[in-house]
């Protein structure tokens, strides 16, 4: 089931999204990136990992296009950011709070990226009820965001994401703010929806069990200015259930994880990553427990 | 719901009452001359009896008062517009809507009457002045308060600049802009009634404020303070209604009803 999973199969299709030397300088003389090169395959689901104020949202950001990077080049599905919105090349970000109108039910949430766009209402209609029946809300549509727990207006935010069919899904602490049972469980829906959806994830978290639990790859950023200390494939089959996080391998990925952030964090060197080829994947991939 | 009722209507009822009880009872009680100080029974009475003449004062000071409002809402959330535009446009403008602001109208009623021939126009664009700030600066800053991540979610939408002001900046704006009302409302009354004052125009045209001024010259007290007490009423019922106005427009959704002051 793994095989036909193109996530580790290094260099397979051309990159959703291909990073090369971008820098990031904001306006005050802080720089947020140094040259990060960076190259994501379709189907892939990386998760960056890094410690706080390293630049992860700066990159995810940068990557939607939000900022401009102050050096270096990024290309979309092999094109500019002009192709992106595209059919096959649909962009979407999930910010680390649900950001909901306050003022429109969940259902209007949930359509405004097809209101926008000037989809009928009928067929909008019918993909906002599919989008919430995914992410299991759709009793709630006729509900107003306040009414929802935390936990749901995350689902909402997601639902409104999924709507428009997306190719590639930045998630910067999506579940940064719910507790750890919500969080798990909202991980495991959304690996599930990956699965069967097979859209390319980008996801930002600064829990290393998340990163674990997710990801087919995940990036090391150290502290900043931030580069890519390490990428390390998580060479575990999907799809995975909760169960995973009980197996030695898991362990194993944690503890690598850790000690590597530990290092990225304290340790201002780059470990001779920066000018490795973009997309390279470096460094002890897949060392522990790499047989299951 | 039915204790939160009696909260806030029954409570302050109770107060009122009790106010009105004990200033009739000192009154009675120490003798206090009606042109001092008269009762509340007695300012019942002139209301009564001067029904004609009182409500034909008040309809005169409702008129100016509600047509400033307008002007003020309409005009102060156009120049709020403008001035979202661009930092450039309001930072050129903002000042002298300050100025608007600081400059007392008294020092300026005056000259608006002598440049203004008709008295109604000339107290009117008194009261907008007096009572436009507040609209432009709650609005503006309505309309600027946008969550950024809606902002974003929009950009990244490539949503046009008529769809983020119909779909984000003005909803977004929405409790700012009431609070800006409710504020205003009470400044339109107050304009009114001061122009009214500097004005002193008699006749036909004769507001409450005139009429206070009047009786005070004739030591009509009890006239006077019935006069006063429609302008209190007016102010009370402007506000509820503004109060009310807001409710219908965010109850929905808004958590409380943000009062900003300016
Ligand atoms: N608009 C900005 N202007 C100036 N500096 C900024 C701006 N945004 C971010 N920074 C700085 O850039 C650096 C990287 O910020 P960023 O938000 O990307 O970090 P992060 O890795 O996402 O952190 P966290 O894990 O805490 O969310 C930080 O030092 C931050 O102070
Ligand atoms: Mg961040």
């Amino acid at each position: 089931m793994a095989a036909d999973k193109p996530a580790t199969d290094a260099l397979q299709g051309a990159a959703v999204v291909d990073v090369r030397g971008v820098e990031k300088r904001f306006a005050n003389g802080t720089q947020a990136l140094a040259p990060v090169d960076l190259a994501v395959r379709p189907g892939e689901f990386v998760t960056l990992l890094g410690p706080s104020g390293c630049g992860k949202s700066t990159l995810l950001r940068t990557i939607a296009g939000l900022t401009q990077p102050s050096a270096g080049t990024l290309r979309w599905w092999g094109g500019g950011m002009a192709g992106v919105g595209e059919p096959g090349r649909k962009l979407v970000f999930v910010f680390q709070d649900a950001t909901l109108m306050p003022w429109t039910r969940v259902r209007a949430n949930v359509r405004l990226p097809l209101d926008l766009a000037g989809v009928p209402r009928e067929e909008a209609d019918a993909r906002v009820d599919a989008s919430l029946a995914l992410v299991g809300l759709a009793k709630f549509d006729r509900h107003y965001p306040r009414e929802l727990s935390g936990g749901m207006q995350m689902r909402t935010s997601i639902a409104r994401a999924l709507v428009t069919e997306p190719d590639l899904l930045l998630l910067d602490e999506p579940f940064g703010a719910l507790d750890e049972i919500t969080r798990n469980k909202l991980d495991a829906d959304l690996l599930a929806l990956w699965w069967r959806k097979r859209f390319t994830v980008m996801f930002v978290t600064h829990s290393i069990y998340e990163a674990v639990f997710l990801s087919t790859r995940v990036v090391v950023m150290s502290a900043r200015p931030g580069r890519v200390f390490r990428e390390i494939v998580i060479d575990a089959p999907h799809p995975r259930s909760e169960g995973f996080r009980v197996t030695q391998q898991f362990a194993a990925y944690a503890k690598l994880l850790s000690e590597c952030l530990l290092e990225a964090s304290t340790e201002g060197a780059p470990q001779g990553n920066a000018g490795a080829p973009s997309g390279g994947v470096v460094g002890m991939a897949g060392k522990p427990g790499a047989s299951t | 719901m039915k204790r939160d009722w009696l909260g806030k209507v029954v409570a302050p009822a109770a107060v009122g009452v009790f106010v009105l009880a004990l200033w009739q009872w000192l009154v009675t009680a120490l003798e206090v001359p009606v042109y001092l100080v008269p009762s509340p029974l007695v300012v019942a009475q002139t209301l009564v009896d001067d029904r004609v003449l009182l409500l034909g004062s008040l309809w005169v000071t409702l008129k100016v008062t509600f047509a400033a409002f307008v002007i003020a809402v309409l005009g102060g959330t156009a120049m709020a517009f403008v001035f979202v535009q661009s930092r450039w446009v309001e930072r050129s403008l903002f000042p002298y809507a300050v100025l608007l602001q600081v400059t007392p109208i008294v020092a300026i009623a005056p000259l608006i009457i002598i440049w203004v021939d008709n008295a109604g126009v000339a107290l009117t664009l008194c009261a907008a002045i007096v009572a436009i700030f507040p609209v432009i600066s709650n609005t503006t800053l309505g309309l600027r308060s946008v969550s950024p991540g809606l902002v974003d979610l929009f950009r990244m939408n490539k949503a046009t600049r008529w769809q983020t002001l119909a779909r984000l900046r003005i909803p977004s704006a929405l409790p700012y802009f009431f609070g800006g009302l409710r504020i205003s409302s009470g400044l339109s009354l107050i304009g009114a009634v001061v122009a009214e004052f500097v004005a002193g125009t008699g006749g036909t045209g004769a507001g409450l404020a005139y009429q206070i001024l009047v009786s005070g010259f004739q030591l009509n007290v009890p006239r006077l303070f019935a006069a006063l007490f429609l302008i209190t009423l007016t102010g009370v019922v402007l506000f509820v209604l503004m109060v009310w106005l807001s409710r219908l427009a965010l109850g929905d959704w808004h958590e409380s009803e943000l009062m900003i002051e300016p």
